[in-house]
């Protein structure tokens, strides 16, 4: 008996650190298009995030890839010295789950647990 | 970006907040149906007479984003002048079945749905041009969304000033302290932008953060 199901990969924080901004959206859509579900060990930056909703948006069509689910838990703010002198908030990113929006779905999520449903009929 | 090149910038920024001729670009925010575009006109006509757009109970009613310039609050005896930016509902996915499920035929569906991301990705584009967000979010909705984390992200990444709208406080169902409980970080207020509920204490905090 033939085993179905879905693809569920996990990429560790040094994977992603390997690849640019462009890069990791990049690999995120293929690899969501492609029907993968991914859990990504250290997430995305909220510039990044915003850049693959954005990318998502150009590749959305009828009857075909209708965009993603994404998950990630709220990002923690590092209130070190040096980034108050700097101005700069330096933000840690947390675990996130992105995948197909037809293949993924949140039942609940707060600060620190995400529930999610994950179906392998589209 | 090395540290002193940082703070070169740091006080470049300053410099040029303090001589600035422009008014604060301030950019209205959240998920679909949030209410975004009822605060939008309730502003635009307390303080200009003028309406802003059209509301409709369908997502993605506003797919373009509009800009209102000047808009003049007064409030505790001070005054600010903020240019307001109602952008298109933010979302990470749409599908056009769902048009079709509020009425409408296929293709005006498609068109419907096509335009809405185009509308996603001019209101993403306007992040990085803006001096501070408004987050609307509906008290009667689970405020955990990912539009809500991304945007509190980018906010917080950029250091920009944020204020969140627990909005549609008048429905018996909604819940203003979850969203609250959920972003304890940044200032809230609870209004009903459709009935006016609360309105002058978001105008106190509005010249509050924004001013």
């Amino acid at each position: 008996m033939s085993m179905q199901g879905f693809q569920m990969d996990l990429v560790s924080e040094h994977r992603l650190s390997e690849m640019s901004p462009v890069e990791k959206v990049r690999f995120i859509i293929d690899e969501v298009k492609n029907g993968k579900i991914l859990v990504l060990e250290k997430g995305l930056s909220p510039e990044e995030e915003a850049s693959l909703i954005e990318m998502t948006m150009t590749l959305i069509e009828p009857d075909g890839f209708s965009g993603i689910e994404m998950e990630s838990y709220p990002s923690e703010v590092d209130t070190s010295f040096l980034g108050k002198i700097l101005k700069k908030n330096t933000l840690k990113s947390r675990l996130t789950v992105i995948g197909p929006a037809d293949q993924l779905k949140t039942l609940r999520r707060d600060r620190n647990m995400i529930s999610a449903l994950i179906s392998t009929n589209k | 970006m090395g540290v002193i090149r940082k703070f070169k910038k740091n006080f470049s920024d300053i410099f040029k907040r303090m001589f600035k001729k422009q008014n604060a670009r301030i950019g209205i925010y959240g998920p679909p149906n949030a209410g975004k575009t009822t605060l939008a006109n309730r502003i635009v006509r307390d303080w200009t007479g003028d309406a802003m757009g059209s509301v409709s109970h369908i997502a993605h009613e506003t797919r373009r984003a509009r800009r209102r310039e000047g808009v003049t609050i007064k409030t505790n005896g001070s005054s600010i002048s903020l240019d307001i930016i109602d952008t298109p509902g933010l979302a990470t996915k749409i599908d056009f079945h769902e048009f079709m499920e509020q009425g409408m035929d296929e293709a005006e569906s498609k068109r419907r749905a096509k335009e809405a991301t185009e509308g996603v990705i001019e209101a993403v584009k306007w992040l990085e041009n803006l001096d501070g967000v408004i987050l609307v979010m509906d008290a009667t909705e689970d405020p955990f969304t990912q539009v809500n984390v991304t945007v509190i992200g980018n906010m917080e990444a950029r250091s920009l000033p944020l204020l969140i709208v627990a909005n549609k406080v008048d429905l018996a169902e909604a819940s203003p302290s979850t969203i609250r409980d959920a972003f304890p970080q940044h200032p809230m207020v609870s209004i009903s932008a459709l009935e006016g509920k609360n309105i002058d204490t978001f105008y106190e905090e509005l010249a509050k953060r924004f001013g």
